[in-house]
């Protein structure tokens, strides 16, 4: 189980990097991407060995891709719009809109 | 269980996830790390096979991989010329973001072994998970969970037309 958890949390900071330090804005979105499957594999793990009632981490995991897939339409979206009006979609030229 | 006796498969699929993430987040061409996010989406459908959650391995991989990488892979051909991207892709973030993550890295695996050896090895359960997963899920999904279900239906039909009226052109 332990290494279960630590595989998650590994794949989490690699994730937490992605989000901070990528200029292009489809890369953020990739990297959180990779921090909800590391919140999935912890809910399945959960679910596995200390589950309390059978099968609710399971259920959660599915509800979190389905708002995942959601995130990533919106978020696409955005991003092809962003390109529209600048050409670009480095988050240099997003910190635009701030103000 | 230990960490030692998890089996070579786990061994494998975690190699290949921790390879391919670490991919996705460092390498220059932005295409490049959409390939090796599908690698990692991948081996993270085998991990849910490992735990025993076929149902959600297959909906990993028609959904993330069938679904968000395309759509991602679109979004990055729409967007950029592909030849050109030798620039670096990381900000000036990137020593400090580093340091942040092996910090987060290091404190949270200290906790999580403390945890586990003072609380979660003793509610360790040895049964096995019932075999008829898909069916449980199913009952659910109609019963205990419809609730969920149908807000996510319309969460899932908000985010398609927020994303058509976003992505339209002005003047059509």
């Amino acid at each position: 189980m332990l290494a279960y958890l630590v595989l998650a949390l590994v794949l989490f900071s690699i994730g937490l990097f992605g989000v901070l330090t990528r200029r292009n804005t489809i890369g953020i979105l990739m990297s959180l991407e990779l921090m909800f499957n590391a919140v999935n594999i912890n809910f399945v793990v959960f679910n596995k060995f200390v589950a309390t009632s059978a099968l609710v981490g399971q259920m959660f995991a599915i509800f979190i891709v389905v708002v995942a897939a959601a995130e990533a339409v919106a978020g696409l979206a955005i991003v092809l719009l962003l390109y529209r009006n600048w050409q670009g979609i480095d988050t240099d030229n997003d910190s635009v809109m701030k103000w | 269980m230990a960490v030692g006796d998890v089996g070579i498969v786990f061994w494998i699929l975690s190699v290949a996830i921790i390879v391919s993430a670490c991919m996705v987040v460092s390498l220059r061409n932005i295409f490049h790390c959409a390939l090796a996010l599908i690698l990692c989406l991948f081996a993270v459908a085998g991990i849910f096979i490992l735990l025993g959650a076929e149902f959600l391995a297959a909906a990993q991989v028609l959904i993330y991989v069938g679904a968000v990488a395309i759509l991602m892979i679109f979004a990055i051909m729409l967007t950029s010329n592909l030849a050109a991207k030798k620039i670096t892709q990381t900000n000036e973030n990137a020593l400090v973001g580093l340091l942040v993550c092996v910090f987060f890295t290091l404190v949270g695996w200290v906790l999580l072994k403390k945890t586990y050896e003072g609380i979660w090895s003793h509610l360790e359960l040895a049964r096995p998970l019932p075999s008829d997963n898909i069916l449980t899920l199913g009952k659910y999904l109609m019963t205990q969970y419809a609730l969920p279900f149908e807000v996510v239906s319309i969460l899932l039909l908000a985010a398609m037309i927020g994303a058509i009226v976003l992505a339209r052109k002005e003047n059509a």
